[in-house]
């Protein structure tokens, strides 16, 4: 029997692999964006797919995201399955008027005759040095737009896994690719992906009994290492990864909650009107008998994106986060 | 042959050897926008095809004044009339073949019923009890478009699918003047030059976007010459001549289903009516104007012609009246009938399958209705 060698592969290989892996299994899938055929992506994402599939299905468009997008609606209504790229979070906003009053709604106002199977590919986040308008968190804009599905993988193994089932999905999808966990190794064996996860449910990504951090895309690795630091305090910390935004996987975050008894979620978005405000208000209703503290937010300040030089004041680090879990009123306990 | 090779590279090239990679002249528009009734061209054109036109331009009017009417009387929540742009209306649909693609703006439900789309389907959003009342698929007419010049990017995206899938089909996208002003109709001219795709877009010049004129929405010399910046080109034509739009029109379908590129048409012609039956157009016009159109009008247009050449007796006027009141009496019918809701319908279609959340809102709503009703819920107690 021959064993077949796990490697360390990267987020964007898996991401790149996840593509390939659809373009060749359904000839109805176009890669499309800036940037995306020659040179494979400002990331490198989409290297080598329009050597491989051609021109055609993998597609350097004009500079111009709504028209990147309203072009792939309209090959979506004529049976394609676009994936498209949005270079950068902040250069996704151009989109937002084809994305909201046509992606997320064709199906919903052509009573399903019309749905779009779009991918929309949104490297996010901070983390990476990049001036300003390199580094949004977008996700809350668009988790409150009815029609979308917005997922974010945190693992090498889940990028591939999430991408393909969100290609595969028959609604459109907002993919959120956390920009800095790009270039994050895992053991991966490209060979044998992964069963493909349905979109819509959260993992634990680390068990603890003490108390439940429930975080997302690139702050997942950040509350595992506070995990980690947590020990040395006496906790033994849950981190619940919910990959999925919208659905929203209540039933693991809330047996989670229930079994640990506190919670803090951790995101780069604001906390004002950001994702961290729905979750605790969910977990709040779900699992009021089951606290023993409000849930807390640990999140990026209400702030433009700051400049590089700043940045790491901004982004949740492992002493924020230990800190807020320090505040989950463990006198009680004693 | 790539579009790329078709044109040149267009790399940058130092002085002095840099020039432009295209004589713009062959794309400009005429100096007057093309007519035929009442001249010269008007006898070269197909007898039969100037009395479908006819018929069904007559059938517009009355379809216009219909649904005018309808909402007086509170059967749509708007309508936004086409009365005196039916040239337009009814020659975009007729020039497309069963394959291609009408995609039209909110006011457009003239041109998506002559393409054979059910009136009281085209009429469900302004009735309000759905958005979309149609199956796009079904006559290939995408939904009927409210955010201005947004489904023009569409039009060029499915042409471009069609090309690619070596489908021979044609979409023909419709938006007003107001509408060249956004950032879309720029983005999609902009993508269907670059790809080459078949599509033809129709701006109806109708003079307003509501109540801005013209003169405050473009400094262009005329609409049509924009299209001379993407590298595709612009015709412009009287709006209110249907043979002279149904030419244009066809000239540039066909050239688009020959692998020519896209076209843009701008139709000069005049909103009669109000913006809508919530606007007052006393506000900015004066009725002088409108008196002036009402001589150009495409109805009086086309009887003049098919009279002279003695194409049009009593006789056919009153078969084409009948069967535009006709087909009134049976929309007054429809209209008149109070749609069926279900307001559960809200949850069916957000998601292929509804998420867990929007699960229990379902069931909350259930729970309301049948409180409404005077039922027990299910279970006996509110959630």
């Amino acid at each position: 029997m021959t064993t077949v060698a796990v490697k360390p592969a990267t987020m964007a290989q898996a991401l790149t692999r996840a593509l390939r892996d659809a373009m060749a299994a359904d000839p109805a899938v176009h890669v499309m964006g800036e940037d995306v055929g020659t040179l494979g992506g400002v990331f490198r994402v989409t290297d080598g797919l329009a050597k491989e599939f051609g021109e055609d299905r993998c597609t350097d468009t004009p500079l111009a995201e709504a028209g990147i997008l309203g072009t792939a609606v309209g090959m979506a209504m004529y049976g394609l399955r676009p994936v498209v790229e949005m270079q950068f979070d902040a250069f996704a906003y151009p989109a937002f008027e084809q994305l909201i009053s046509h992606v997320s709604r064709m199906r919903n106002r052509t009573r399903g005759k019309m749905p779009l199977p779009i991918t929309v590919r949104v490297p996010y986040g901070g983390g990476i040095g990049g001036v300003e308008h390199h580094s949004d968190s977008s996700e809350a804009y668009y988790m409150a737009t009815p029609g979308l599905h917005v997922v974010t993988p945190a693992t090498v193994a889940d990028a591939y896994g999430l991408l393909r089932a969100s290609i595969a999905s028959d609604d459109p999808v907002v993919f959120l690719e956390p920009k800095r966990l790009y270039w994050s190794k895992d053991s991966w064996n490209p060979e044998e992906p992964a069963p493909v996860d349905p979109i819509g449910r959260a993992v634990v990504r680390r068990p603890g009994r003490s108390a439940t951090l429930i975080t997302y895309g690139p702050s997942v690795p950040v509350c595992v290492e506070a995990a980690e630091a947590a020990r040395a305090e006496g906790w033994d910390l849950e981190v619940v990864d919910l990959r999925s935004l919208v659905p929203f996987d209540d039933e693991t975050v809330c047996a989670s909650v229930r079994r640990t008894g506190r919670a803090v979620v951790v995101h780069e978005s604001g906390s004002f009107g950001g994702p961290g405000g729905e979750i605790a208000a969910r977990v709040t209703e779900r699992c009021f008998h089951h606290l023993e503290a409000p849930v807390l937010r640990v999140a990026g300040f209400d702030v433009p994106y700051p400049p590089p030089m700043l940045e790491r004041h901004h982004l949740p680090g492992v002493d924020r986060i230990l800190d807020a879990v320090g505040r989950l009123q463990w006198e009680a306990e004693s | 042959m790539t579009v790329m090779e078709q044109r040149g590279a267009y790399r940058p090239t130092p002085p002095p050897a840099w020039q432009p990679r295209m004589d713009p002249a062959p794309l400009l528009p005429d100096a007057e926008p093309y007519r035929v009734l009442g001249t010269e061209a008007a006898a070269k054109a197909d007898p039969e095809l100037l009395r479908a036109l006819y018929a069904q331009l007559v059938k517009g009017r009355r379809y216009n004044a219909q649904a005018t009417a309808l909402t007086k009387q509170g059967r749509l929540a708007v309508y936004p009339s086409t009365t005196g742009q039916e040239a337009c209306e009814v020659a975009a649909a007729m020039v497309l073949e069963e394959r291609d693609w009408l995609f039209p703006s909110y006011r457009d439900t003239l041109a998506v019923v002559a393409r054979g789309v059910d009136p009281v389907e085209a009429l469900t959003l302004l009735r309000g009890d759905w958005h979309t009342g149609y199956d796009p698929h079904e006559h290939r007419v995408a939904p009927l478009c409210t955010p201005l010049a947004t489904q023009l990017p569409h039009a060029v995206g499915l042409a471009h699918a069609a090309r690619l899938k070596g489908d021979d089909v044609v979409a023909l996208a419709m938006v007003g003047d107001g509408g060249t002003s956004e950032g879309d109709f720029h983005e999609a001219l902009n993508f269907a030059a670059v790809w080459q795709a078949p599509v033809v877009f129709l701006v109806q010049n109708n003079g307003f976007a509501i109540s801005v004129p013209l003169a405050k929405q473009t400094a262009a010399p005329s609409l049509a010459h924009k299209a001379v910046g993407y590298g595709m080109p612009g015709r412009l034509v009287d709006g209110n001549d249907a043979a002279a739009v149904h030419e244009v029109l066809s000239d540039a379908v066909r050239h688009a289903r020959a692998g020519g590129g896209p076209t843009l048409v701008e139709a000069i012609t005049y909103r009669v009516d109000a913006h809508t039956n919530a606007d007052d157009a006393t506000r900015y016009r004066a009725d002088a104007e409108v008196e002036t159109w009402r001589e150009h009008d495409p109805i009086e247009l086309l009887e003049r012609e098919l009279t002279a050449r003695g194409l049009l007796d009593e006789d056919g006027k009153r078969a084409a009246r009948d069967a535009a009141e006709a087909m009134a009496a049976s929309l007054r019918e429809h209209m008149n009938q109070d749609p069926v809701l279900d307001p559960m319908d809200l949850f069916t279609d957000v998601y292929a399958e509804p998420t867990p959340q929007l699960r229990e809102q379902r069931e909350q709503l259930r729970a309301e209705l049948e409180a409404e009703a005077g039922a027990e819920p299910e279970g006996g107690t509110h959630r």
